[in-house]
């Protein structure tokens, strides 16, 4: 299957800024679940850096070989069928970084790692980017950008969103968005609660901490 | 490979015997002073943290590297365990010992009972994994090693570190089992029990009593080996090394003879195998891998096996083992994150088949080294090593 994030090798900063963000909102010493953990740039950041006791689930054998000969506890496995095999309440975060649109069933997956973990931190890259909009109105076929540059029938990312889709899933599932850090040409933006239209059109990814809605 | 097992600094294999002491089985008996034959490599550190214990398969002893005198060949698995090698004997103190029921030198049916001074053979008690690792924990004990930085092994090594994470999980610091399961599977079973017909099939089997009759029932033995050995490689394996060439002849010879290079192969494996292997142990080492089934020794769940282990685990497997398949790899994965143990999971891409793990699989040394390193890092055993390397001229 083709990794999702291997496309956007051609923004590597936006990448890397975005792994940085992440990392920044895990606070030290946490348990925490990396899914689609890939070559485990992610968790050794959190690992090494912030110390926290780090694990991950990783759809590729390659992936998972590469982990866990740096000495990151990854194991293979599926987002869409192997979240079910871990306890509730396991883990204080759990991280979906820029996997949620390769899955088959992004409610499902969500739904479990607000079982699994007590926060989530969820980064999606967002199809409702202005050059996106402007790319399939004037050009009239599937667009393509620098982090979305595979050709419709050939990419793994079968769920894309916007960033106002994601919140409404979200809303669905009893969801809270505790914050919101939008990306756009590097430039990073925080905000407390969900993002807005504005949000929408300017950010190219977003970043969502998440808890569940206990009333 | 050779010449570097040379370098391996280890004992040659010691002889422990249980002065005054029994064995408690799970069967029900006890085994009353037994003996266990081990090897030791590298050195201990002065706080004993360094220890790595190798758990040998059905038909391999504790000739784990260095060299082994039986065979005259180096210690089967010398590509993964020396100076430098991914369990670097300069770093850690590796003990391989030979498990009872076993016939390179520990307590088995070929022993003598020490309470009739004649040789055990069927009145040999049925042994289960369980018993080999308690067996293995008594050495611990008497070597007055508190806990064990590595436990590693494959196939019924495997089994053997697994129930180490599951009996004595407070002693394991982290855990290696590799093409191996929590269970043996009806398939498993039914090739062994092949292997155990066709050594009792052999008239010069006696009854179990060969020994009393100065014979061995060395063609019975022979063919399971035969037998185990195909579960052992794989068809892409078998296919790669013989395809359907034609041994020392140019045309099929209309007759029973070894057409086939693959005949001659596995009819040469069986031949060698007589020579070092006990029949009896065969049967006793094949049953106790039959009953292995962590899960039922806890209400039927893999997962209450390992509930709160600190241990960490490093699971792997390959593509093409059909005896010891990935997906019952991926169940002792499942049971141990249910656990909330950590636990690393690689499956090696190999057309080598189940023996994989005896072989040079660099993807599995990357892994195996990683993994280890990681653990000696958290353990903090990395300043530890490094200043004592230091000392050393």
């Amino acid at each position: 299957m083709v990794d999702p994030r291997s496309k956007a090798s051609g923004n590597i900063s936006t990448a890397r800024v975005d792994l940085e963000i992440i990392a920044n909102l895990v606070p030290e010493g946490s348990r925490v679940l990396d899914i689609g953990c890939n070559s485990g740039d992610l968790l050794d950041l959190l690992v090494r850096r912030r110390g926290v006791d780090g694990r991950g689930l990783e759809l590729s054998q390659e992936g998972v070989n590469n982990c866990v000969s740096k000495g990151l506890s990854v194991v293979q496995g599926n987002a869409d069928t192997d979240l079910s095999y871990y306890p509730d309440n396991g883990f204080d975060f759990v991280i979906l970084s820029q996997t949620l649109q390769a899955t088959q069933k992004p409610a499902d997956v969500l739904q479990e790692m607000s079982r699994i973990g007590k926060k989530l931190i969820v980064s999606i890259p967002n199809f409702g980017h202005w050059s996106i909009r402007l790319a399939l109105l004037l050009g009239g076929r599937m667009p393509e950008t620098k982090t979305l540059d595979a050709h419709w029938y050939d990419t793994a990312n079968i769920h894309l969103c916007t960033l106002i889709d994601f919140v409404e899933l979200c809303k669905d599932l009893e969801l809270e968005i505790e914050h919101t850090i939008t990306l756009s040409r590097e430039r990073v933006n925080q905000k407390s609660g969900a993002p807005n239209k504005l949000d929408n059109l300017f950010a190219e990814l977003g970043v969502f901490v998440i808890h569940r809605n206990e009333s | 490979m050779n010449i570097a097992d040379q370098d391996v600094n280890g004992s040659e294999t010691i002889f422990h015997k249980f002065v005054g002491q029994s064995l408690k089985l799970d069967g029900g008996g006890e085994l009353w002073e037994p003996v266990i034959a081990y090897r030791q490599f590298g050195t201990l550190n002065e706080a004993k943290t360094n220890v790595v214990l190798v758990c040998h398969a059905l038909s391999l002893d504790q000739h784990t590297t260095g060299f082994n005198p039986t065979t005259d060949k180096p210690g089967w698995w010398s590509n993964l365990i020396g100076p430098g090698r991914a369990i670097d004997t300069d770093k850690y103190f590796v003990i391989c010992q030979n498990v009872i029921g076993g016939c390179s030198g520990s307590t088995g049916p070929a022993s003598e009972d020490p309470k009739t001074g004649k040789v055990y053979g069927l009145d040999f008690p049925v042994i289960t994994i369980g018993d080999m690792v308690r067996a293995q924990s008594l050495l611990i004990d008497a070597l007055e090693i508190p806990d064990l930085f590595c436990v590693i092994g494959g196939s019924m090594g495997g089994m053997q570190t697994l129930q180490w994470a599951a009996a004595f999980g407070d002693r394991v610091f982290s855990a290696i089992p590799i093409a191996t399961a929590a269970r043996h599977s009806s398939q498993n079973i039914a090739f062994h029990e092949v292997g155990r017909q066709a050594i009792i099939a052999d008239n010069k089997w006696h009854g179990g009593k060969y020994h009393e009759h100065n014979e061995i029932p060395s063609k019975g033995l022979a063919v399971a080996r035969m037998a185990a050995h195909v579960t052992y490689l794989s068809e892409g394996a078998l296919h790669r090394k013989f395809g359907r060439n034609l041994q020392d002849r140019e045309a099929l010879s209309f007759g029973f003879d070894a057409d086939f290079q693959i005949e001659s192969y596995l009819r040469h494996q069986g031949m060698t195998f007589v020579d070092r292997f006990d029949a009896n142990s065969y049967l006793y080492i094949t049953r106790a891998m039959d009953y292995f089934d962590i899960a039922s020794d806890h209400d039927g769940s893999l997962t209450n096996a390992f509930l709160g282990s600190q241990t960490r685990f490093c699971v792997v497997s390959f593509t093409s083992d059909w005896l010891f398949p990935t997906h019952e790899s991926i169940s002792v994965v499942r049971a141990l994150n249910a656990a909330g143990a950590n636990v690393s999971f690689v499956e090696i891409d190999t057309d080598k088949g189940h023996d994989a793990f005896l072989l040079d699989e660099p993807e599995m040394f990357d892994t195996l080294s990683g993994f280890i390193r990681s653990c000696a890092d958290s353990r903090g055993l990395t300043n530890l090593v490094r200043n004592q390397k230091q000392e050393t001229p």
